[in-house]
């Protein structure tokens, strides 16, 4: 069928669609989530698995004879990374396993879940792990194959875990989920190095540049950490404990865990990665250990397994150290007979799981202790059973027998002056043995003897046609190929294999009679050695506990949780314990001294180069007003616990300082800013300060040493970083400046920012994304204080009238001719009028302060600050009641709008073609006003204008809210005392 | 000039992690605003010291040296948004407060 040409040359596009489609369609399945059809979602995976499967099977003519399908998309060119696709004859083949199993899964899957389950689930979980797997095997990228191969371990976790409630499912995913990510992660290191080394992650290169690497002195790292994430990903010893635990996966998810996929990724990357790596010795004694051991364990394990599944998985485990064993070897026969087991092991064990999910639908059980006779309810699926597993213990006329042949003839060969070259022959046969026993067992227990007593449910039956159709078309492709081996798959095997090896390439033959030689000698020794080994232990094996004699207690799986517990429980805990703290007090200790020696590093690293400074001369008006700063700074510094307001004033003292200093340095935009600032935080810290318990300084008399030596520690750590600060400010400042980006700034803030005020071009042209950016994060804060308050619950103590408040309406209840609360009306009434009064006259100069902000200090930011002062004059003047009822802020609708306005006016330039918030700037000439500026970055500066309210008023008005609340909480406090 | 602002900044960057250091949650918000002026008036610092040049041009363009306007337009948003953290400190200290009864830093009674 070399020449299949059906006149049909698909385009690369369609190569991208193979991919695309199962994700596609898994993400169709998570929107049917709340279908109750099992139907629906199941024909939809069926479907997307058929049409991955025909354009599989279209694509054929492409890759046959080492020619090569691509598809190629530039990603990250700069870096390596692109978006390549390639499909030849090996991914081909494995391209039709996927599709094809995972077609024939669906059909079965259809009838075996439940109609409890959620359907829609597990199929768009399949068809994710479908796509996954399709993409490992078409990436033509080593980085993307990484990718994908993380994606198989992620959604295998999730079909794993299907059955979410069952502890066993949960357990099995997480342990299958630890082993194959570590060994993910391992390949992908692995990879990076091979990448380095070849200097391209183009695995067409890789592939090609074999004896490179090999002669590399990274060769051996490299090799390693590709062979760990190959080997655990197929399960081979010492990782194969995830695999029998991952059966508590739904039986479908388990037939193609176990055939096309996940295990098979593993031997697929060998087999891929052979022509680059193998054909060392490190590369055979790795591998030849790992799959001999592998073997032999699986195989034995096997036959004393008491779980139908169980027996089915370990049967896997020593297949796939089969495969293993025969990559290792390194020669092309054995490459050949490694790929046409991964095809016969996907063909027999994928029936054989369907079968015994079958007799589990059927029985309600899968113990083979309970299960006997069925035979006669299942007589149809009991001789195809019988069938796939006659060739899974390579009987011939069978597809297993045929590749285990060839597995025989490999082993009998010298490869390597070795001892697990010399010992091959004798494991291959005591294995094949051991596989002989248990496909027996699993035969002669389920189905013949007595007929079964009390199962979970009675009467077996055949099950529904569509259910057993996958396994009877597997079953019959295993006797096409063990039959006609040659007309049936040779070509296909040929393409895929010529793919691998290319020139390299060995005669061989498929045919079931090679004459009287030794591996068939060792084929009858097997089936007779095995099928006495069964009958020796029939009984045993009837009653014995699951797990094989004397290393039934050795489970990897307990090994596996003790380290788990150990690392992420025992030592995370003593590593807390020990070096953390739950305490903020310890932890900003170590920010600032970290902080600090991270500023001392570079001056230790590179030297202290002493410098003469130039003195430049003190003004003494302001060294006088600094004098009084750093008095208020020391004054704030030792009032703040007792004396909360003083310190307050004093902190807005040195405020005010440091906007004086930059109205002297030449910063008058900063000025403005700070004043503002400046006035919103005090009235901001005012509001908070009624709800702090009193504090006076009798409540700690007592000193106790430990305290004191806090103390002191802390102040020499605060002197050491003011004098370090003091130091570095100094040797900064009197550095000649570098002309970085400054000169470009003002050179250009007029011509293309069609600004004077260089400082407010900056922000609002030049750097507008990053106040676009600044403002939401205004916004957000905003936000989640309004969040915050909205379920504040004052301390109990704070809920009593203040005290200033008790004094004035008490005065009022002793004169007769006041009201209660006439006194706190009254208060500072001239004032308030004042304030009342400020309104408009407020609003103009905010007004005025944002138009002229792009050629004059001002600006959106201190025009929103204004007003919103403007506001908070209100609510001072009148109490936020009085303010409430005048006028209605509705913040929030600033906050949007401001937002709006900024991120559309930067959209508006994508219609013009520009880049994102490109300005565009012009002087429109107003009648009585003049020339006024009309750049769009003043509409944007509009937007931070409104932001800036919003968001301050929102955060102020919030807090003086909580008042009010207090009040009416104190009067249904008081309304209970009274009931009760 | 270059002196006196220095040793401003060194003094309120002392006060400031003297106080964030305290265990009260006001001494810690109180700590933070006099470090966040240090830090301003640092980075303000970084574009050298001018008086009498604001980065505002004239009618005909760039003339004479012109105050660095790049550190002023960092620092002028540093305030804003240090008004913003400020804010957000304090609520979440009122909360703290409210909901533990106590202004420890760590919600906890006294432990001597």
């Amino acid at each position: 069928m070399k020449g299949w040409d059906i006149g049909i040359t698909l385009a690369p596009q369609f190569l991208l669609l193979l991919l695309a489609l199962p994700f596609i369609g898994s993400i169709l399945s998570v929107l049917l989530l709340n279908t109750a059809s099992t139907v629906l979602p199941s024909r939809l995976a069926s479907l997307v698995a058929a049409f991955c499967l025909i354009i599989t099977v279209l694509a054929y003519p492409q890759v046959t004879d080492g020619n090569v399908f691509r598809y190629h998309l530039e990603w990250i060119p700069q870096l390596g990374l692109n978006f390549s696709l390639r499909l030849d004859g090996f991914a081909w083949m494995f391209c039709v396993l996927i599709t094809g199993i995972g077609l024939l899964v669906t059909v079965y899957a259809r009838y075996y879940m439940s109609e409890d389950d959620p359907v829609p689930r597990f199929f768009s979980f399949f068809l994710a792990f479908m796509g996954a797997m399709l993409g490992i095997v078409l990436s033509g990228n080593v980085i993307l194959l990484s990718i994908f191969w993380e994606l198989t371990s992620i959604s295998s976790f999730l079909l794993i875990s299907y059955w979410n409630n069952s502890a066993a499912a949960r357990d099995g995913a997480r342990m299958a989920l630890t082993i194959t990510g570590i060994g993910g992660f391992c390949l992908l290191i692995g990879l990076l190095l091979i990448g380095n080394i070849v200097g391209s992650y183009d695995l067409d290169k890789i592939l090609a540049s074999g004896d490179l690497i090999r002669g590399h002195s990274l060769y051996v790292p490299a090799l390693i950490f590709i062979l760990l994430g190959a080997l655990t990903k197929s399960a081979q010893f010492p990782f194969h404990f995830w695999l029998p635990n991952a059966m508590a996966a739904p039986t479908p998810v388990s037939a193609y865990l176990h055939s096309a996929t996940m295990v098979k990724a593993g031997v697929f990357l060998l087999a891929r990665f052979s022509p680059a790596l193998s054909g060392t010795y490190e590369w055979f004694f790795i591998l030849g250990a790992a799959g001999i051991l592998t073997l032999l364990i699986g195989a034995f394990f096997a036959i004393f397994q008491q779980d139908l599944k169980g027996l089915l998985a370990y049967s896997t485990i020593s297949h796939l150290g089969l495969i293993t064993t025969l990559l290792s070897l390194g020669s092309p026969l054995a490459t050949v007979a490694a790929i046409f087991h991964m095809l016969n092991h996907a063909t027999f064990k994928a029936s054989l799981f369907m079968a015994a999910g079958i007799i589990d639908h059927e029985t309600g059980t899968r113990d083979m202790r309970r299960l006997s006779g069925l035979f006669r309810y299942l007589p149809y699926t009991a001789t195809l059973a019988m069938v796939a597993s006659a060739a899974m213990a390579g009987v011939p006329l069978l597809n297993g027998f045929l590749s285990k042949e060839m597995f025989f003839a490999e082993a009998i060969e010298t490869h390597a002056d070795s001892v697990l070259d010399i010992i091959l022959p004798y494991v291959a046969t005591l294995a094949g043995a051991f596989s002989v026993a248990y496909s027996l067992r699993f035969i002669h227990t389920v189905f013949f003897g007595p007929s079964p007593t009390n199962l979970p449910k009675d009467t077996p039956h055949e099950p529904t046609r569509w259910m057993r159709f996958p396994i009877e078309l597997l079953v019959v492709i295993c006797l096409i190929v063990g039959i006609a081996p040659a007309f049936s798959v040779g070509p296909f095997l040929h393409t895929a294999v010529v793919s691998v090896l290319g020139t390299d390439t060995p005669e061989y033959s498929l045919s079931i009679w090679h004459g009287f030689n030794l591996p068939l000698v060792m084929s009858l020794i097997a089936l007779v050695g095995g099928s006495a080994l069964y009958f020796v232990l029939r009984h045993y094996l009837a009653t014995c506990e699951d797990g094989p004699p004397l290393l039934r207690r050795l489970k990897g799986q307990r090994i596996f949780e003790r380290i788990l517990v150990e690392v992420s429980w025992r030592w995370a805990r003593s590593a807390e314990q020990r070096i953390g703290t739950r305490n903020l007090q310890p932890q900003l200790r170590w920010v600032v001294v970290t902080g600090f020696l991270a500023g001392l590093l570079p001056l230790w690293l590179s030297g202290f180069e002493p410098r003469t400074f130039v003195f430049s001369g003190v003004d003494k008006v302001f060294a006088g007003i600094w004098l009084i700063g750093i008095c208020l700074a020391l004054g704030t510094a030792f009032l703040a616990k007792y004396h909360r307001l003083a310190a307050l004033i004093m902190l807005g003292g040195i405020g005010l300082i440091v906007c004086i200093t930059f109205v002297w340095l030449s910063a008058p935009d900063l000025a403005i800013t700070q004043l503002l600032v400046e006035i919103v935080t005090t009235v901001l810290i005012l509001l908070g300060l009624r709800w702090l318990p009193k504090r006076t300084e009798k409540m700690d008399e007592s000193v106790t040493f430990r305290a004191r030596f806090r103390r002191f520690r802390d102040l020499l750590i605060a002197i050491i970083c003011g004098v370090g600060m003091t130091f570095i400010a100094y040797a900064v400042m009197t550095m000649p400046v570098p002309d970085a980006i400054a000169t470009y700034f003002l050179e250009n803030a007029y011509t293309e920012g069609g600004g004077r005020n260089v400082v407010n071009v900056i922000l609002v042209d030049f750097r507008g994304f990053d106040t676009l950016g600044e403002i939401t994060v205004l916004g957000i804060v905003a936000l989640t204080v309004f969040a915050l308050l909205r379920r504040f619950r004052p301390a109990p103590d704070t809920m009593v009238m203040p005290e200033q408040q008790r004094i004035q309406n008490r005065f009022d209840e002793e004169r007769p001719e006041r009201n209660a609360g006439d006194t706190v009306r009254d208060y500072l009434l001239v004032p308030s009028v004042i304030m009342q009064w400020m309104f408009p006259v407020i609003i103009t100069f905010a007004v005025y302060i944002f138009m002229r902000g792009h050629d004059l200090p001002g600006g959106g930011f201190s025009a929103g600050l204004t007003l919103s002062i403007a506001f908070l004059l209100q609510y001072l003047a009148g109490g936020t009641r009085w303010a409430e009822d005048r006028i209605r802020i509705l913040p929030l609708w600033w906050m949007g709008l401001g937002l709006l306005i900024s991120t559309l006016t930067g959209v508006g330039a994508w219609f013009l073609g520009y880049p994102f918030l490109t300005s565009h700037s012009q002087y429109l000439t107003l009648p009585l006003i003049g020339k006024v500026p009309a750049a769009t970055a003043l509409l944007f500066d509009l937007g931070v204008f409104l932001l800036v309210v919003g968001s301050t008023v929102l955060i102020l008005v919030a807090l003086a809210h909580q008042s009010i609340r207090i009040t009416r909480l104190r009067t249904i406090e008081a309304d209970k005392t009274k009931e009760s | 000039m270059e002196i006196i602002l220095s040793i401003a900044i060194g003094v309120m960057t002392s006060c400031g992690v003297w106080l964030i250091l305290r265990p009260r949650t006001y001494q810690v918000i109180i700590g933070l605003s006099l470090l966040s002026y240090a830090v301003n008036l640092f980075i303000f610092g970084v574009g050298g010291v001018k008086t009498n040049v604001p980065p505002i041009l004239s009618e005909g363009g760039v003339d004479g040296v012109l105050a660095d306007p790049v550190p002023q337009a960092l620092v002028l948003t540093a305030i804003v948004i240090g008004f913003a953290t400020t804010a957000l400190f304090l609520v979440v200290l009122l909360a703290s407060r409210g909901l533990t009864g106590t202004d420890h830093v760590d919600g906890r009674g006294d432990k001597r």
